[in-house]
């Protein structure tokens, strides 16, 4: 008999809310209504970022001088900024921005995390020591300010945002995989997979990764939420994304200058970052409760 | 106790000789040289070659460093290149509002978030827990900066308000100096309340499992004893773990609020120096920083001995 079964006739009032194996974390977020609407969110995001130039009405840099600072309504969408560019243009460009930067941020920090967790989790020794003396060290930063420091060290633009996203994000990977290999690794069958002569390559592929993509799953996504808040918070500084390439931060800053005549210039921005934020957390959230019932708040 | 407080400021030697050696290794990556911006378009190689000198900026990296992490161990964190002002006293007095901010936020938080979450905790799958849920979620998710200008925007338009141009000390007018600090305080507190409001929900409820809690409910314990002598004190260590996680990151966090309220804090020392290419200033600043975060690390650790007696360190 399956764990399943045996656990539906344990539970035979609860056997209708037991989650079948075959089951996909997909479907388990789509039935919770607060996963759903994360997902939505986040899909909505996606298509808008994939559909841009489909959706945009303008360029990113297209200027009106004879309209500037017009109101939203049927040919400003959003309204018009200072240089009569579109507001809706832009947050639809922006939407893509965002997301290329907090996927390729994560996707370094995930992979630098993975490899180095791996490493300290399994080798152990001298090994995990400097390892985590190296993200002790990057903890100690706080990570808006690490991520400028680096930025400015390197210059503002894209490419060396997301560098310095993803550095300042390696700890918490790096950290997470570690756990999971730890407590993996003193399992029975992992001991059992050495005995029979299994390289510890093959032993970290075949065994312990499978078990440490949900943990790793998980804060991906939330990790990505905190990317994208990051980087917003870089162009709001100036020191994140440069013009004439939109983001949703240095939209937000260069409005407050004008938010008194027209403060559709801040409310949108402002709107669209919290939305994509929020839509990203509900979506960790509902997948930690799936993955990693453990850790449920 | 007092031995494992001397080891874990011991373990702070390397840690923060790692992050000196970090810091000053990016620093030596930022494009632009410092006299660049001093000296502008009346620079001749002779005045470059002065300044440079005057300022260590010939010697090489190595010496560089090793001359600086040994003025900084005597106390000494260099001058501004930009404006020649001693660079420690600025970062202690900048530090004491950038704490000021801190604090009052962490204060906000947990008189909003402690309360909820508790309410949240013990209504547990009922409207108000829905309600809280939803506006934890909310907090976490709203970017300061962008609840800021939406916030300034609302009183600006409703009330007439205009952040403040100049900053005023709590010792120069305690009551101009809250008016100034309250809001950013409020703003900051709130986007952290989102977590602490999660987290108490989350200790309560799993305290409240426990069966300790049902022999004091058993014994006739008043809920209100019940939930605050018992169930709090035993939860709270992963509160204190947050929120003392939370007030690290303020220090350097506050930055983007620091610049939008126009508040003289450390965060806005540090993006001053970071854009005028201003090494001393950075440096400092970065260090000081690490090293707050380290002890606030260690003082919650010690905190949990004080809270849960069972925690011993040895």
């Amino acid at each position: 008999m399956s764990k399943q079964a045996i656990l539906r006739r344990a539970l035979p009032g609860a056997g209708a809310a037991l989650p079948r194996q075959s089951e996909s974390a997909f479907i388990l977020v789509w039935r919770d209504p607060l996963g759903r609407a994360g997902l939505c969110g986040v899909a909505l995001i996606a298509l808008m970022a994939i559909c841009a130039p489909v959706i945009a009405r303008y360029g990113v840099a297209e200027m009106h001088p004879k309209a500037k600072l017009t109101a939203p309504g049927l040919t400003f969408f959003f309204g018009s900024d200072n240089f009569g560019r579109d507001v809706f243009s832009r947050i639809v460009y922006g939407a893509r921005v965002s997301l290329i930067v907090g996927i390729v941020s994560v996707g370094i920090a995930a992979g630098l995390g993975y490899l180095l967790g791996i490493l300290a989790g399994f080798f152990e020794g001298k090994c995990e020591s400097i390892i985590m003396m190296a993200m002790d060290i990057i903890f100690a930063f706080p990570s808006i300010l690490l991520a400028l420091f680096i930025v400015s060290a390197l210059g503002p633009n894209i490419i060396n945002t997301m560098i310095a996203i993803g550095i300042v994000n390696v700890p918490v990977f790096t950290r997470t995989v570690r756990a999971s290999v730890k407590s993996v690794k003193s399992m029975d069958y992992i001991k059992n997979a050495i005995s029979i002569g299994l390289t510890p390559r093959g032993v970290l592929l075949r065994h312990v990764t499978p078990n440490v993509l949900a943990p790793f799953t998980v804060q991906a996504t939330l990790a990505l939420s905190g990317a994208i808040l990051t980087e917003a918070s870089m162009s709001f500084l100036g020191l994140g994304i440069q013009p004439p390439q939109p983001s949703w931060g240095s939209m937000l800053s260069d409005a407050r200058k004008y938010m008194e005549i027209a403060p559709w210039l801040v409310i949108f921005p402002a709107l669209f970052i919290i939305l994509t934020i929020l839509s990203f957390n509900v979506l960790g959230d509902s997948l930690r409760d799936v993955l990693d019932p453990k850790l449920k708040l | 106790m007092r031995d494992y407080i001397l080891r874990r400021l011991l373990m702070l030697i390397p840690i923060l000789l790692g992050i000196s050696v970090c810091v000053f290794t990016i620093m030596q990556l930022v494009p632009g040289n410092v006299v660049n911006g001093i000296l502008g378009i009346e620079q001749t190689p002779e005045l470059r070659a002065i300044w440079e000198k005057k300022l260590g900026l010939d010697q090489p990296p190595l010496i560089q460093y090793f001359r600086w992490m040994g003025n900084v161990l005597r106390g000494d964190f260099g001058e501004s290149f930009r404006t020649g002002a001693q660079v420690f006293p600025e970062i202690i007095s900048r530090f004491t509002i950038t704490a000021e901010l801190a604090l009052l936020s962490c204060l906000t938080s947990l008189i909003i978030a402690i309360p909820l979450g508790i309410v949240s905790a013990l209504k547990r799958n009922r409207p108000v827990d829905k309600v809280v849920r939803v506006a934890a979620l909310m907090g976490v998710s709203m970017p300061s900066f962008a609840s800021a200008t939406l916030i300034i925007l609302f009183l600006s338009k409703a009330f007439g308000y205009f952040t403040p141009v100049k900053y005023v000390s709590l010792i120069q007018n305690p009551g101009t100096n809250l008016e100034i600090m309250i809001l950013p305080a409020l703003i900051l507190g709130t986007t952290m309340a989102g977590s602490v409001m999660r987290m108490t929900r989350s200790s309560i409820l799993e305290v409240m499992r426990q069966d300790f809690i049902k022999a004091v409910r058993a014994k006739g314990a008043p809920e209100r004893i019940t939930i605050f002598r018992h169930a709090l004190k035993n939860g709270c260590i992963p509160i204190i773990t947050l929120v003392g996680m939370q007030m690290g990151g303020l220090l350097g966090g506050t930055v983007v609020i620091e610049q939008i309220f126009s508040i003289p804090g450390l965060g806005q020392y540090v993006l001053t120096g970071i854009s005028q290419r201003d090494y001393p200033v950075v440096q400092g600043c970065v260090l000081f920083i690490a090293f707050i975060y380290v002890i606030i690390n260690l003082f919650v650790d010690i905190i949990y001995t004080y809270v849960d007696p069972r925690i011993q360190y040895a």
